[in-house]
């Protein structure tokens, strides 16, 4: 080594060197970049969500088990207080109600919850974010849900119209809050949060007593847990005190609706950041690999005459070495600020959807710490194979002239067909077979290429799919009406009679308890029509199913879920009325990519509860021209709880698939056709790199600019071709993980294998290997003979 | 000018060179490496160019081959003014007209010594069987061998058989023997002769060897971008009774 204060002429090689490779060292740093990016961000959203998630629930007290129950006195939550395990109970009344807001026809949907009168709520507290606390003195104040408020512009101070139990009343909105209850909010049987079509009402207890009929008595019991409190036994326990009152189940945090989406987007979260970086890092570690091995082939003199000179195998290696970390710790770097950038805009998105008061994008140490040890092990891989060629060389090379490469080996690899070929097409087809290990690499570099674009067109599609299928081929209704309770069938006709309304399916939704041995699922079970026509079930083809009287047709999902087949017997505890315990066949299994819907006949439904001719609900067809008089005449029923029109749940859950996790698709879509050209042009560019000289002497020799392209072309396009249907397997394999990854409880995509996106992806790497090819061609059309020529490779 | 002059000039002079220059770059850092060449050099002979490094004895070769253009000034190949064709007319005019060995050979790795030597005659007109010019350079064996396969002296004769296989007007030899031993050098040398003789093609060979030029009928001597000095050989050396 010099002295301190100079660079080492090996250093000042290496910043040059850099310099003159900086197109490409520029492109792999970016691909590293990429992958650390997502790192960064993902790990940091799934941070910065976990953390502040408990954060918000310790603070706000939110209860661990929720038991819901039909009536039950006050005195009970003492007794549920008393449960071991318990660490503290509380009861409250909750229900459903409509608002109605003017110039709105259709009625909106909303879920009261009591407060305690004089005191805080020991659980479930609320994070008041404007206005007041309620006056307990004022039977007519409620605080409304900030979201919702947000959405319709109200302000504390206003009046609102609720309709509870048939009866509506002008309440006064005192203050607008957030609630961890209340992080994902989306009206019941729906799956997507759509703020303006959701009210969540806080009153106090004496009014939501009077409303619901619920004096000195509660329908709700929120339990928290004692530290080391075993939860199933804690349900159990609860579920016994409550049995006698109706109980309908208690449930733990995990099941609670909105805690499960949250913790499903952390899930997919972590489940991409543990997929898809690492992918990115493969990449530029091969990258990496090629364009400094190519270098080292090409200083194989200096490095020879380095070791002339006496350096040693290390330092020579090191310098190489260096190379590589420069490239890595530079994507590190630029990755880390591009995560960090990235994960702050997400957050502002992810709050669109999650109602945390804040949200802070959080790193640990660990995130950094990661993304550069990762990156650097990935480009270091590549490196090591670089070395062990450092390592072979021997000071002579530097003096030898140079030896051909030795094809002996290939020449008699098909020599019947070299026979039927010309000298150029050989030269082509000897190069392929000559080093099958280093054609494999560019194969299946371009391949991954090729599988990461048909992968990730083909989720694409999939998301596609899940719309289609849902709102095309299932459900053919334009509007669903749930009714407060189970009616009677008669209200059917009652529907009908409405002018405009073409036609109507009754259903009957229950809720349920699902159970397969040890696999459980808490859901419901839609009671359909023997031929359904609006909401149906359908088959793998999409044709419709059959209800039929003996038991019970699961989605494809739910039936993997808990493990069951068709022929197999499924306990159904039901959680309404009388709350049967069921045991019905499966006879069927459905294609549904939205929820997990269980299907039953109607009538034979009822019966098994013992409530014939019952209806919950029912899906309409009008006439588009006659909606307004229709939504009018549908809130003006008593018997409607809510309205919900298709093209307001397709619009919702389109916008909540296109933002968080599932807007990343556009980012990784968009990487991954970058990422493809990345590919195919440096394997372009390095075969050219390699054949120089050659293409050089086929030029001297009389040969066309064509012509000598042509050997350097035909290796693409063989490589290419190799490459597509490798890519195509690879992306087939890959587009289920992807597809899984971006699959939630939500809605499942489904990894297809549509010609089109298939397609897609092997126009994207023509494309590709078309421009590359042109750059290349353009590069070998300007060739410099004469000094292309001097140099010995 | 008149064309009957051209073309009867043409049955004796290969080529004619008039204020041919090539210069470097730009401004103070240009250099010239030609510096207006004068020049004819007549068919049929084998001519050596001698001259240090960076005397411009190359550049004036790879002009003159068709591989680079000059600055300025003209160059005649027979009656087709080289300096003003195409780019396309110039592979024309390598392909079918010019042969071309290099020192480090330039074969094509991938290809057996047969196989570089078809991989012109597939494209030439008129050319010979690649046995026939394999013959005469005295490769019979070791033909479906790869140039890995083969001495540095073998893979400059495949590169020769390769260059007269379309029975060039034209031989140039850049440093031929620049990488062999005096034996195998002298062997190859010989099989230069031979071309000349057998196939009446000009041979022009670029060499510092200055021993080579025993062989030749003309010897041009560069200096600084230009010629100094043009001599004919009375006498020719057979290529045995070079010493180097």
């Amino acid at each position: 080594m010099s002295g301190d204060a100079t660079v080492s002429p090996l250093d000042r090689k290496l910043l040059r060197d850099l310099w003159r490779i900086k197109g490409q060292a520029a492109a792999i740093g970016a691909v590293i970049a990429v992958g650390v990016l997502l790192l960064v961000m993902m790990t940091g959203l799934v941070t910065s969500l976990d953390e502040t998630r408990q954060a918000y629930y310790e603070r706000y007290r939110l209860a661990d088990v929720f038991a819901p129950v039909t009536r039950a006195p006050d005195s009970v939550i003492d007794e549920l207080a008393a449960l071991p395990g318990v660490a503290a109970a509380e009861g409250r009344v909750a229900g459903y109600a409509l608002v109605d807001l003017e110039g709105v026809d259709l009625p909106i949907q909303a879920r009261v919850v009591s407060l305690p009168d004089f005191e805080a709520p020991r659980l479930n507290d609320v994070f008041l974010t404007g206005g007041r606390s309620l006056d307990p003195a004022n039977p007519d104040e409620i605080l409304l849900l900030k979201g919702f408020a947000d959405a319709r512009d109200i302000r504390p101070g206003e009046s609102l119209d609720v309709t509870i139990r048939g009866a509506q009343r002008a309440f006064r909105v005192v203050g607008l809050v957030q609630a961890p209850e209340f992080l994902y909010v989306t009206a019941p049987g729906e799956l997507a949060p759509d703020d303006a079509r959701y009210a969540v009402i806080w009153m106090s207890r004496a009014t939501a007593g009077a409303a619901y009929d619920m004096e000195g008595a509660f329908n709700e019991a929120l339990i928290s847990l004692a530290r080391d409190a075993s939860e199933p036994a804690v349900l159990e326990a609860v579920d016994r005190v409550v049995e006698p009152y109706g109980g309908l189940g208690a449930y733990g945090l995990e099941d609670h609706l909105s805690d499960r989406y949250v913790s499903e987007e952390i899930n997919g979260l972590r489940g991409t950041s543990t997929i898809v970086p690492p992918l990115f890092l493969a990449v530029a570690a091969f990258l990496l690999y090629i364009v400094v091995s190519r270098m080292v082939q090409a200083e194989r003199e200096q490095i020879g005459l380095m070791k002339a000179f006496g350096y040693t195998n290390l330092e020579v290696g090191a310098h190489y070495f260096k190379l590589i970390l420069f490239i890595a710790i530079g994507g590190a770097i630029v990755g880390c600020l591009a995560g960090i950038a990235a994960g702050r805009g997400m957050v502002v998105l992810y709050l669109q959807y999650y109602k945390f008061p804040f949200l802070l994008f959080e790193l640990r140490p660990s995130s950094f710490i990661l993304g550069f040890l990762v990156s650097v092990c990935a480009a270091s891989a590549g490196g090591l194979l670089v070395l062990r060629g450092v390592f072979a060389l021997t000071p002579a090379v530097a003096m030898r002239p140079p030896a051909p490469a030795d094809y002996s080996r290939t020449g008699r690899v098909g020599q019947a067909i070299a026979r039927l070929l010309d000298q150029p097409s050989r030269m082509v087809m000897r190069r392929v077979t000559r080093q099958p290990l280093r054609m494999g690499g560019a194969v299946l570099g371009i391949a991954a290429g090729m599988a990461l674009a048909a992968a990730m067109t083909s989720v694409m599609s999939g998301f596609g799919r899940t719309m289609d299928l849902n709102f095309n081929v299932i459900d053919r209704s334009d509007l669903t009406v749930s009714f407060t309770d189970p009616k009677s069938d008669k209200t059917i006709l009652e529907l009908q009679r409405i002018p405009g309304v073409i036609e109507v399916e009754p259903v009957r939704n229950v809720s349920v308890v699902l159970r397969n041995g040890l696999m459980t699922h808490r859901g419901a079970v839609g009671g359909r029509v023997m031929n359904p026509r609006l909401n149906r079930a359908v088959t793998r083809d999409l044709e419709g199913i059959e209800m039929r009287k003996e038991g019970v047709i699961l989605a494809n999902s739910l039936a993997d879920k808990l493990e069951i087949a068709p022929g197999e017997v499924l306990t159904v505890e039901v959680r309404e009325g009388r709350q049967p315990v069921l045991h019905l066949p499966v006879i069927g299994t459905t294609e549904s990519l939205l929820g997990s819907p269980a299907y039953m006949e109607i009538d034979a439904l009822n019966r098994a509860l013992r409530e014939p001719n019952r209806v919950s609900g029912a899906s309409l067809r009008i006439d588009s021209a006659r909606s307004d008089a229709i939504y009018r005449e549908l809130k003006d029923m008593p018997a409607v709880a809510a309205v919900s029109l298709k093209e307001d749940a397709r619009a919702s859950l389109q916008e909540l698939m296109d933002s968080g996790a599932g807007a990343m698709r556009y980012v990784m879509a968009g990487i991954a056709f970058i990422i493809t050209f990345g590919i195919v042009y440096n394997s372009a560019r390095i075969a050219q790199a390699e054949r120089e000289r050659d293409l050089a002497s086929l030029r001297v020799l009389g040969f066309s600019k064509g012509e000598a392209a042509f050997v350097l072309l035909g290796e693409l396009a063989v490589v290419m071709f190799v490459a597509l249907p490798v890519g195509a397997l690879l992306g087939y394999a890959l587009s289920f993980g992807i597809a899984a990854g971006f699959s939630s409880d939500l809605y499942q995509i489904p990894a297809t294998f549509g010609r089109a996106d298939f397609g897609t992806a092997v126009l994207a790497v023509l494309g590709a290997s078309i421009a590359s090819g042109w750059l290349v061609k353009r590069d070998v059309d300007r060739l410099e003979l004469v000094s292309a020529l001097k140099t010995r490779e | 000018m008149t064309n009957f002059d051209q073309s009867d000039r043409s049955l004796d002079c290969a080529y004619r060179t008039q204020g041919l220059t090539k210069i470097y770059g730009e401004g103070a850092a240009a250099v010239h490496a030609l510096r207006g060449v004068d020049l004819e050099i007549p068919a049929g002979e084998i001519v050596v160019l001698l001259g240090p490094s960076g005397s411009g004895k190359s550049t004036l070769l790879n002009i003159i081959g068709g591989l680079d253009r000059g600055t300025e000034g003209t160059v005649w190949f027979r009656d087709q003014e080289l300096s003003a064709i195409s780019d396309a007319d110039l592979t024309r005019y390598r392909r079918d007209n010019v042969g071309f060995v290099f020192q480090f050979y330039n074969l094509m790795p991938s290809l057996t010594a047969r196989e570089n030597v078809e991989l012109v005659t597939e494209i030439a007109e008129g050319s010979m069987e690649s046995g026939e010019a394999l013959e005469l350079v005295g490769l019979h064996e070791r033909t479906d061998h790869f140039p890995a396969q083969l001495s540095g002296g073998e893979q400059q004769r495949v590169a020769i058989a390769r260059a007269v296989a379309k029975r060039p007007k034209v031989l140039f030899c850049d440093e031929p023997t620049g990488a062999l031993d005096s034996t195998t050098g002298r062997t190859v040398l010989k099989v230069l002769k031979d071309v000349n003789e057998t196939l009446g093609s000009t041979v022009l060979i670029v060499t510092h060897a200055a021993a080579t030029a025993g062989m030749a009928h003309r010897v041009i001597h560069f200096a600084d971008g230009d010629i100094r000095e043009i001599e004919e050989n009375e006498t020719r050396l057979d290529p045995e009774e070079i010493e180097w």
